[in-house]
């Protein structure tokens, strides 16, 4: 069972390596694509089948070299919920892109980059070990800076241009932050370094500056304010399926997952990254709504809704920690963290289905039409009406209307707000009436995006008929899934999917004892008093 | 593309060999000595890069081919995942599964030997594929007439 | 501040130099070139915390094996740390793949606008 971890990442790769070569074979593309489509199946069914036994830790050493040599690779609940939310959204993006790339050359070199993106975010997610984080984040980064070019007409060259400097400004700070962690700690080893780092006694002057060099490598990958400039360039300007894939699940697999491990897992401390967190979301939440009123260009307006969105999910786990690091084993005050975080992850798991969606309706519009401006896209509705009807259940969906998931998720982050500042500090209210005030932004340009679709058909969608099977299929498919996901609310589908993630940034100490002494079975010392109150509790000696 | 002056292409003569050689020397070490892999592809690399550059395109298209490099890049990195893969016959995933000699021999190390390798040839193929599309492949004001093979994309 | 500290200073000023390359000049080319001293940068930044001074009451090697197996736990005693060696030869394969990219695009751009000039080029608001 566990043998099956590494094909997460090894299935993936070698259909980035088999790609070129079989494009360079055939040259149809829908015999090209039926490769990645199976490898995307077969991911999706791996991720499925993690989900048996939600609770357990699974630690892998790659070539079985064991702590402190080795590279391990880790899955516990937050990377089971992360692979599921990945591997759907690329089967499902891979389907849609069957019929949309046929407008494009070289799709042996597209499936390519995609499988390869996909290996290299599903890598980050899986990975122990803080320097292989690293290098699968490049691998998933330069992918998709080549997939934001693929057109190669000049604007999508310029955006690329300026994703890639920005990006890659931002890696070398990670790689900066890298440096000074394995200098103050000596391991690169997650659970260990969180180990020495409580043992050392906390955090100390180079880990500050490892943690600020850390969020502002992350927070750019993550599109957050005031990182966020290269999102509206880029997402705009790539092809539709290449769009939703950035938005839905790189900015949050490569961005906000590596945050979340680092501020909780790893470093500690919770109230000084938990305020930076609970600010900068702030700030992306409200700044990416008000921007994207203005727009008319319906892939922009909807990138600046990705940051906006992202910005929710920031504040909730951003909140949750700091509301973590004042409870100090006050019960209420630990549930409503909890529920802070659970509301951001369900959160983070919906954007992924409903953005994806809204860009692939895009896509098919423009596949349709040839134009992305939303004052010529009137009469759409009727010419087209599958695409109508998913446009109108994702504006739905991510504007928190009622029964889709998207209301679920913003009314448990707004409840839980609320609960933090009635328990904790009156300061909470305010982010939780901003989420209020971003709510009802998001509505007001989103009808926008719906009278924009209704109403006089105009001359451009006159000839516009309505976009093959396959790509129905997917707009289809993720509609559902938008109403679909509102049933994680319900404990049975929350026990499996959610709270073991919950679960893992539970009181620190319970994180890095179940890693750390998982993690470091040849270590047969336990040296932090936490690690030993668990060791007592699991009856080995310590 | 033009090559460069007499004095140029003699010395390319005289010295494209030895790095080449000595690329491949320090592939075949790299598990013994420092270099390895992708040092030495960039080296092998760069002395076809060179011979390129000192004898113009025209010369270099009838000797060396693209096609070539492309088919080799995906192979030999598709063998470093099979290798990689191979690691699960005797347990974990990249897992050293052949005969591991004594410290410091040329025949040691089991899987790494064939992994320096693998990368060398992947990286001196693929650095020279991504050289060709780069420097030789244009439209526009650099005429493509004449210059035979190298110059498809 | 002592003198251990200088090259960790001077590592420092190279990545400021490289993000002053990138944020300030126009020209496309130099903008890859500052891109690169960044990542150089950060690769020396990870060889010197790899430093180590002690040893045998003698300076330290660099971590090649030279003999045969008798001469590791020699080696291992005398040299510096070799993992960030390790990680700074991957960090530079990372480097050359994002260079190959961006020097890619770059010679795009300049088939499309004819210049590399930035400020010419102004396309897209972002």
């Amino acid at each position: 069972m566990d043998q099956v971890v590494p094909l997460l990442v090894a299935i993936p790769l070698a259909g980035g390596f088999l790609m070129p070569v079989i494009g360079r074979l055939t040259k149809s593309h829908r015999a090209i694509a039926i490769l990645p489509i199976l490898m995307a199946c077969g991911l999706v069914v791996i991720a499925i089948s993690l989900l048996a036994r939600p609770d357990q830790t699974i630690v892998y050493w790659v070539g079985g070299w064991k702590f402190p040599v080795g590279i391990s690779m880790v899955v516990d609940g937050l990377t089971r919920l992360v692979l599921l939310v990945i591997a759907s959204v690329s089967l499902l993006t891979l389907l849609f892109s069957l019929e949309y790339m046929t407008r494009y050359t070289s799709p042996g070199l597209y499936y390519g980059l995609f499988l390869l993106m996909v290996a290299g975010m599903n890598g980050v997610v899986i990975s122990g070990d803080i320097f292989n984080i690293f290098v699968f984040l490049e691998i998933a980064s330069i992918a998709s800076y080549a997939l934001v070019a693929y057109g190669t007409e000049s604007d999508e060259l310029e955006a690329s241009f300026k994703y890639l400097v920005l990006s890659a400004i931002a890696s070398v700070f990670i790689l900066v932050g890298i440096a000074f962690v394995y200098n103050v700690t000596g391991h690169l080893n997650w659970a260990k370094i969180a180990q020495v780092i409580q043992a050392g006694g906390g955090l100390t002057m180079p880990l500050y500056v490892a943690a600020a060099f850390f969020f502002m490598g992350f927070g750019l990958k993550a599109a957050m304010v005031p990182f966020h400039a290269w999102l509206p360039d880029a997402h705009p300007s790539a092809p539709a399926p290449v769009s939703a894939m950035l938005s839905g699940v790189l900015i949050k697999a490569c961005g906000v997952y590596v945050l979340c491990r680092l501020a909780f897992s790893v470093l500690g401390s919770h109230q000084t990254f938990g305020t930076v967190l609970l600010v900068l979301g702030a700030l992306s939440m409200v700044l990416g709504a008000l921007m994207a009123i203005g727009q008319g260009d319906l892939k922009r307006l909807l990138a600046y809704s990705s940051i906006s969105q992202v910005g929710y999910v920031v504040v909730a786990v951003g909140a949750g920690l700091v509301g973590l690091g004042l409870a100090k084993g006050s019960e209420p005050l630990t549930a409503a963290s909890q529920f802070a975080v659970f509301g951001g992850l369900f959160h983070l798991v919906n954007h992924a289905v409903f953005k994806s969606l809204l860009f692939l309706c895009s896509g098919s519009i423009e596949h349709a039409t040839g134009t992305r401006r939303m004052d010529q896209l009137g009469g759409l509705a009727q010419r087209m009406p599958v695409t109508g009807w998913c446009l109108r259940v994702g504006a739905l969906a991510i504007s928190g209307v009622p029964p889709f998931g998207g209301f679920w998720s913003k009314l448990v982050i707004i409840v839980a707000l609320a609960q933090l500042a009635a328990l904790a500090h009156w300061a909470f209210y305010i982010p939780a009436a901003l989420a209020v005030v971003t709510a009802a932004v998001t509505l007001v340009y989103y009808a926008k995006v719906w009278r924009s679709v209704s109403g006089e058909p105009s001359g451009v969608t006159d000839g516009a008929r309505e976009v093959p099977v396959a790509m129905c299929l997917a707009s289809v498919v993720l509609a559902v899934l938008c109403l679909a996901t509102a049933l994680v609310i319900l404990p049975s589908v929350r026990n499996r999917l959610i709270d073991p993630a919950v679960r893992v940034f539970a009181p620190a100490e319970a994180a890095s004892e179940s890693a750390t002494v998982q993690a470091a079975p040849a270590d047969g010392r336990i040296s932090t008093p936490a690690a030993a109150q668990v060791a007592a509790k699991r009856g080995m000696t310590p | 593309m033009q090559g460069m002056s007499l004095i140029v292409k003699n010395i390319t003569r005289l010295v494209a060999g030895f790095i080449a050689v000595f690329a491949v020397y320090d592939i075949v070490y790299g598990h013994v000595e420092p270099g390895g892999g992708f040092s030495g592809g960039v080296m092998l690399a760069a002395s076809v890069v060179l011979v390129v550059l000192a004898f113009g395109g025209e010369f270099a298209g009838r000797v060396l081919s693209v096609e070539v490099a492309r088919w080799t890049a995906s192979l030999a990195v598709l063998a470093f995942l099979v290798v990689g893969l191979g690691g699960y016959m005797v347990g974990q995933f990249f897992q050293n599964f052949l005969w591991r000699g004594e410290v410091g021999e040329l025949a040691s190390a089991g899987t790494l030997a064939i992994t320096s390798l693998a990368v060398g040839i992947e990286v001196g193929a693929g650095l020279f594929a991504v050289f060709v599309a780069l420097a030789v492949f244009r439209r526009g004001s650099q005429a493509s007439a004449g210059s035979g093979g190298m110059l498809q994309p | 501040m002592t003198l251990a500290m200088v090259p960790f200073m001077l590592t420092f000023l190279l990545l400021v130099v490289g993000l002053y390359a990138v944020v300030a000049k126009r020209n496309l080319i130099k903008v890859i070139v500052g891109l690169l001293v960044m990542d150089y940068a950060a690769n020396l930044f990870l060889v010197l915390f790899g430093y180590r001074s002690q040893g045998h009451g003698e300076a330290p090697v660099a971590p090649i094996l030279i003999g045969g197996p008798e001469k590791v736990a020699d080696m291992v005693a005398r040299s510096v740390d070799p993992l960030p060696q390790a990680l700074v030869l991957t960090s530079i394969v990372i480097g050359l793949s994002v260079t190959a990219l961006v020097v890619a695009l770059a010679i795009r751009l300049y088939e499309k606008h004819g210049t590399f000039d930035t400020e010419l080029m102004r396309n897209l608001k972002g």
